[in-house]
């Protein structure tokens, strides 16, 4: 039975932790031992198990000590304690320090099977309710497409109808305009929105950790694979994976996933037994693909086998309109997480969030908000509340001229519009500052 | 590795018409020169009197000291009760992958239940322990299918709903093994 989960045995006795180990590596199990809790902790340091079987009676550090820490690193670790002497007093002690369980040895075996196999339970419903936390995420996530702009309406048109095929699909746009949301809101309208979606951030990782990542691996098929493990592919079977920045995978790397894509097949590294899943693929890019493939630097074969479907997703300086309920929807739903009564925008703060370019788009807004809600003190979120023109918003330009034009358009809003002060705190001469007025068209009407 | 036999070393069972009956059981499910033999072990370093039992690790490790062949799976058989540290009695015992196991009889007649002797099943429930743990010594770990030889047994009732063979999943594995 390959149950593929991990026990580390923690006893200072040798019979025991040898008996444990024989037992539990003959059910299938992955089994580690400990002599004491320092050694179990400096275990766990470095590879994480999935139950732990602890003595409570240990010279130097005690089991409900060790208890303690590992519950501290890690909380909802599953530590069952044993021990020859059973008192209700440290039952009870051990389960409020938040043991899964307690038992005396020594056992019935059927009671080592049913404690391992609840644990295995435990295990397997977190599991489960992880990946339903995940998919209540992505339908939330759905309804953060917002806007009335026809470029968002046509959006959300596109979703819906290739939401409904199985065709692979490339999401386009630049950063920060949501393509991850474009993803979830696909896979959440599909028929395999009961199951997972997969996210791989494949800029993230380097080649070979991408590859383990994917494919999963072996048991010692490289050094720190102390146990198998399952890849996003197969993590992903009757669901959907999103390859984010795709454009970032080397060569090697597009050759094995046009492979996955054509036999939806595959097999972890060190491995050697084929695994088959069957998944939707979603790939999302900043970059222009066309153009890489042009210059050799993307395959070709599977530029076309990913572009299906190409849904691009519009910048937000190309929907400006959209600004004013994107702003709303942002401040209602920080407003709520940081306990505020509802803010309105002044007239004045929503023209400038038209009037920004947001390089960083969304993502960017989503922020200027945000900082808006913490930084402001009134119902009513003013121009000042925005870091729009301010130094902590020199990060949205990318040229040194913008940066510098909107610093002196601010310090001479400051100084309102006084020359001499505006230079002196500058620290240019009054010549210098009329030529950047000049040469920038800044004038007092803004 | 090919293994040229298996040796079934009886301490303390002198019934010879169980364990011919007991040969021909594992016979059908192992295709290994079978060899029986009677071999005496003072038991008497390896009770335990807080738990009138016998320490099956420590008779494990005595058999793989004196007895462990490379050529061979050597399999003790026993009457005595006997247990593990963790565990409050054992059928048997074996390492994964190891040379040398044990089983004993003790738990395993209907006598010790109160129900009345029944040789066949005896031998039957034998069998199937020996054929167990010496699929163990094959690296074969447990198997989830209800009447797989493989499958865990805590009590004897389990034992008597699986059957002596290997399913095909096991086979498989012990088909390269042999």
């Amino acid at each position: 039975m390959d149950h593929g989960i991990s026990i580390l045995i923690v006893d200072d006795e040798l019979s025991v932790r040898d008996s444990l180990y024989n037992w539990f590596i003959e059910d299938g199990y992955t089994v580690e031992c400990a002599e004491d809790a320092k050694k179990a902790l400096s275990i766990l340091e470095s590879q994480d198990f999935d139950i732990i079987l602890a003595d409570i009676k240990m010279p130097g550090m005690d089991g409900m000590e060790m208890l303690r820490r590992i519950k501290s690193i890690k909380k909802d670790s599953i530590v069952i304690m044993m021990t020859a002497f059973a008192t209700v007093d440290t039952a009870v002690q051990a389960l409020k320090e938040g043991a899964f369980d307690y038992v005396t040895k020594p056992f019935d075996p059927d009671d080592l099977t049913h404690l391992i196999r609840n644990a295995s339970k435990q295990i397997t419903l977190s599991e489960e309710n992880k990946i339903l936390k995940d998919r209540v995420t992505a339908l939330e996530n759905v309804d953060n497409l917002i806007g009335n702009s026809e470029a968002m309406q046509q959006l959300l048109r596109d979703i819906q109808s290739v939401a409904q095929s199985n065709a692979s699909v490339i999401i386009t746009g630049e950063s920060g305009t949501g393509k991850e949301l474009v993803a979830r809101a696909i896979h959440a309208n599909s028929p395999r929105r009961f199951f997972p979606m997969i996210s791989v951030h494949c800029g993230a990782l380097t080649e070979s950790l991408l590859e383990s990542e994917l494919f999963g691996h072996e048991k010692g098929a490289f050094t720190g694979a102390v146990y198998n493990r399952k890849g996003r592919f197969e993590m992903a079977d009757n669901g959907t994976i999103f390859l984010d920045e795709i454009a970032t995978i080397s060569v090697k790397m597009q050759v094995e996933l046009l492979r996955v894509l054509e036999t939806k097949s595959f097999v972890r590294v060190g491995g050697t037994k084929e695994i088959k899943s069957d998944f939707r693929v979603i790939c999302a890019t900043n970059r222009d693909l066309r153009s890489m493939v042009d210059k050799g630097l993307f395959r070709e074969d599977l530029y076309y086998r990913l572009n299906v479907v190409n849904i691009h997703v519009p910048p937000l300086r190309e929907r400006t309109e959209d600004i004013p309920i994107l702003a709303e929807y942002f401040a209602g739903k920080y407003c709520s997480a940081m306990g505020k009564p509802p803010v309105t925008f002044d007239p004045a703060a929503i023209k400038k969030l038209g009037e920004f370019p947001f390089p960083g788009n969304i993502r960017e807004l989503e922020n200027m908000i945000e900082r808006a809600i913490v930084v402001g003190n009134g119902k009513r979120i003013q121009v000042k509340d925005l870091p729009i023109g301010t130094s902590s918003a020199g990060s949205s330009f990318e040229s040194l001229e913008e940066l510098e034009k909107n610093h002196i358009g601010n310090i001479l809003e400051k100084y309102r519009w006084n020359i001499s002060a505006a230079a002196k705190a500058l620290k240019v001469d009054r010549v210098t500052l009329y030529n950047k007025i000049k040469k920038y068209g800044l004038n007092q009407n803004g | 590795m090919n293994y040229e036999n298996i040796t079934l070393i009886a301490f303390g069972l002198p019934d010879q018409d169980l364990l011919k009956a007991v040969a021909g059981v594992i016979s059908g499910s192992l295709p290994l020169p079978l060899l029986l033999k009677s071999g005496y072990l003072d038991l008497s370093e390896f009770y335990d009197p807080a738990r009138n039992q016998y320490n099956g690790n420590s008779i494990l490790k005595k058999l793989d000291d004196d007895y462990s062949l490379d050529s061979s799976k050597t399999m003790g058989l026993f009457a005595v009760d006997l247990y593990i540290p963790i565990l409050t009695y054992i059928f048997g015992q074996a390492h994964l992958n190891g040379n040398t196991g044990i089983v004993s009889i003790y738990r395993l007649t209907n006598e010790r239940y109160g129900i009345g002797k029944n040789g066949r099943l005896l031998v039957g429930r034998l069998g199937k322990e020996i054929i167990h743990e010496l699929g163990h010594m094959f690296g074969l770990i447990h198997c989830s299918d209800p009447v797989c030889v493989m499958r865990s047994s805590t009590y004897v009732e389990d034992i008597d709903q699986k059957e002596s063979r290997f399913c095909k999943a096991c086979r498989t594995i012990l088909n390269t093994r042999l």
